[in-house]
């Protein structure tokens, strides 16, 4: 029943939209009738077998409002997409109209020539009421390339029913997070912190606790080979090797989510994305037994990184205008409701949080303020990329192939590659 | 592998039409190529069109790497088309800079180094346990053919479909082996995750999907030496070993030779089974020259394609001088291929 109204109010509001549409598109004087019409290809890189049906869902209902307009939705694994786009992109044949790019890609995509400037297209209504930190990673050149769809960060999911029977509270700092983590194998026998080892962005909540930063942008400088980056290589190596915490090289998320969901780790780092995921699994089918608390503080403070997903359009899309439109109405306050309801995923603007179905959303009003500190990215085309080479380097690192010193040179020499000009 | 084939059979085919015409040339005046084409007219004709498709399909690639290996195009600087924009390329010509770079830098003789490892013993094992299977099934065994038929199934298999089975099986947490040896009592072993452990685990998996063909190949081989030759041996009291030593082996010669050639190529260029396993990881340790290729070509931003292409052309290059130097050798011992 309560989907019932829900429908209705969605249904309703998208034809409020879709008049004002009309007109728009009346005054541009694009075609006689002012319909949209053709084919909309968006790719989603969103979790498959919780996110993606929603989405999926969402995106179908653009053809309530424009009837002419077929939406063709796929889903590329967000592993892959960054790659396959740039492929497709390139080459000029089988890019899609409309990607979910991720906040750094963003700027990149946008220095290769591949995305459409937003400014003054119908897919930017109301620019100001984005949040301000979710709509930096979106601006390059001074021209918009893409439309903030979701924004996230990281905190500690733990398993509160493991922490019962150990008799201990989430930690807040590192040091609180090793004694934690043993009295959790002392009193269960389980691990304490699952730490993924084949991904860096699970190494940046460390990297800003200790105060370091992977670059400078404003004074061009390179800083993650500087005390504070090689102490925090420092602090994750130490975290395995005292057994506080397990990882992998190899296949760390699917690892992550499976040892967390089946209660074999009591915590893990993870962001809003994994939630719906999370849910899924036996040890939380009861969701009152997934707590999530502050990523631990490292010596210089708590810092979590700013993520997010954006929506861009393809330069190069046979589409534009309805692509714009389909911008528009993904990223609308009433489909950023419907998300942040359905899957606790947080909505980019600000006029959403107002609204009682979001706010006394419990994953969304836990996040918020996780996003409101969190460290923003540096936004440079390179953002994207500074990532392979330290993963390297975290990697070996973790499994003993170097040590934190010379992992975090390496990284640094790899780093003043890529940008040239950089200190 | 079906690459490999019809290069070669190309290879087989345009020789003797390149052959004679090289000869003609070579005797002189300029009227004699026109009298060449008249008489052979026919082969040239038959030979045309292997000649451009594989002038398109190879040597244009080829050419086209070899041209980017000396320029230091990447991602940003290549020719685009997006939509109505068109960006013209604007890298530029570097002469042999790359190859500088990789040949005094670590990556690539680290690599290098890894890659000879890999391939050595991967050989090396595949044609042991294939040469010792292929010897088993010769004998007259009960239900043998359904031995074979078991042996051949991973060749069956599609290898990406084997490499990711393999990679359940390797799963530190939840994967069979590691459930097999805790039953024994024996700690999990982290296959994937060490870096040495991983070094044995893709050489255990190229092994596994090299042997069938090993196996079926010197089976062959050994199916084609005369039985007479052991009775013979026998009568004369030669033991086992020696009618291995003495029979066996040397009337193998000419097929291992083949496959011991043709699997060195394959496994140094075995992208599928390192990148869809490890990716190379963790960290570089099991990075192979072909997939740190594809990686400088795919996987970094901006793309190195100037790079990867110097990459490639080295590997090329090893390769060609491993066949001459093996083909000089075998020359020495009497064999011809």
């Amino acid at each position: 029943m309560r989907r019932g109204i829900a429908a209705t109010a969605l249904v309703a509001s998208l034809a409020l939209t879709a008049t004002a549409c009309g007109g728009d598109d009346a005054e541009s004087g694009k075609s006689a009738s002012g319909k949209l019409s053709g084919t909309v290809t968006w790719w989603d890189t969103s979790t498959v077998g919780s996110e993606d049906k929603v989405f999926k869902k969402l995106a179908e209902g653009f053809t309530k409002l424009h009837p002419d307009v077929k939406i063709n939705y796929v889903n590329v694994p967000f592993g892959e997409a960054q790659n396959k786009f740039k492929n497709a992109a390139q080459s000029g044949s089988g890019a899609p109209d409309v990607i979910r790019s991720e906040v750094a890609w963003t700027p990149e995509f946008a220095d290769l020539g591949y995305l459409a400037p937003l400014d003054d297209t119908s897919a930017l209504k109301e620019d100001k009421d984005f949040l301000p930190q979710a709509a930096a990673s979106t601006k390059y050149n001074d021209k918009t390339y893409a439309v903030p769809q979701v924004i996230d960060s990281m905190g500690i999911f733990y398993n509160k029913k493991i922490f019962q029977e150990a008799g201990v509270q989430p930690p807040s700092s590192i040091a609180e997070l090793k004694t934690v983590s043993k009295k959790i194998k002392d009193k269960t026998g389980k691990t304490g912190l699952y730490l993924r080892g084949d991904d860096a962005y699970w190494f940046l909540s460390f990297l800003y606790g200790e105060g370091g930063n992977l670059v400078d942008a404003e004074k061009k400088q390179i800083t993650v080979d500087n005390p504070a980056g090689v102490k925090a290589m420092k602090v994750v190596k130490d975290l395995v090797d005292s057994g506080a915490a397990k990882t992998d090289a190899t296949d760390g998320w699917n690892n992550m989510q499976t040892a967390f969901k089946e209660g074999k780790v009591a915590m893990m780092i993870n962001g809003p994305w994994a939630v719906t995921d999370t849910y899924g699994g036996k040890e939380f089918k009861d969701k009152a037994n997934l707590g999530i608390v502050p990523v631990p503080a490292g010596s210089d403070g708590q810092g979590a990184p700013q993520g997010g997903h954006n929506l861009a359009v393809y330069a190069g899309s046979k589409n534009l205008e309805a692509s714009y439109a389909f911008v528009e109405y993904m990223t609308s306050v009433e489909s950023q409701t419907t998300v942040a309801k359905e899957l606790s995923l947080l909505p980019t603007r600000t006029s959403v949080y107002d609204k009682p179905t979001v706010s006394g959303n419990e994953m969304v009003a836990f996040f918020k303020p996780v996003v409101d500190k969190a460290v923003e990215r540096p936004w440079i085309p390179e953002g994207g990329s500074l990532f392979a080479p330290l993963v390297t380097e975290y990697t070996k690192v973790l499994t003993g192939q170097t040590t934190p010193e010379k992992g975090a040179e390496a990284t640094g020499d790899a780093y003043r590659k890529l940008l040239k000009d950089w200190k | 592998m079906a690459v490999h084939t019809s290069g070669q059979s190309v290879a087989k085919a345009a020789e003797p039409g390149r052959a004679r015409g090289r000869r003609r040339d070579t005797a002189g005046a300029p009227g004699k190529l026109r009298r060449a084409l008249s008489t052979h007219w026919y082969a040239w004709t038959m030979v045309a069109p292997v000649v451009i498709v594989i002038g398109v399909i190879i040597g244009y690639p080829l050419v086209r790497g070899v041209y980017l290996s000396l320029t230091n195009a990447d991602e940003r600087n290549v020719e685009r088309s997006i939509g109505v924009n068109h960006l013209p390329a604007t890298y530029e010509f570097v002469g042999l800079d790359n190859y500088a770079d990789a040949l005094t830098g670590s990556q690539f003789l680290d690599t290098l180094g890894w890659t000879l490892v890999w391939t050595v013993s991967c050989v090396a094992v595949t044609f042991g346990l294939g040469l010792t299977l292929a010897n088993i099934l010769n004998r007259r065994i009960a239900g043998r053919s359904f031995y074979r038929m078991m042996l051949i199934l991973p060749w069956a298999v599609p290898g990406f479909v084997s490499v990711f089975a393999w990679r359940f099986l390797y799963n530190e947490d939840n994967g069979l082996l590691n459930k097999l040896l805790a039953g024994g009592g024996i700690d999990a072993v982290p296959w994937l995750n060490d870096p040495t452990w991983a070094k044995f685990s893709v050489i255990a998996v190229n092994v596994w999907l090299g042997v069938p063909f090993m196996m079926v190949a010197l089976l062959g081989g050994l199916q084609s030496i005369p039985g007479e030759l052991y009775e013979a041996a026998e009568m004369d009291g030669a033991n086992a070993w020696q009618r291995f030593r003495n029979i066996t082996m040397p009337g193998l010669r000419s097929v291992s030779t083949t496959v011991v050639l043709l699997s060195t190529i394959w496994t140094f260029n075995m992208f599928p089974v390192i990148f869809l396993l490890t990716r190379g990881g963790p960290g570089e340790a099991t990075q192979i020259l072909v997939t740190q290729a594809y990686k400088f070509s795919f996987e970094i931003s901006p793309r190195d394609f100037a790079q990867s292409s110097t990459w490639g052309v080295l590997i090329l290059v090893l390769l060609m001088v491993f066949a001459a130097v093996y083909q000089r050798v075998l020359r020495k011992q009497g064999e011809t291929w």
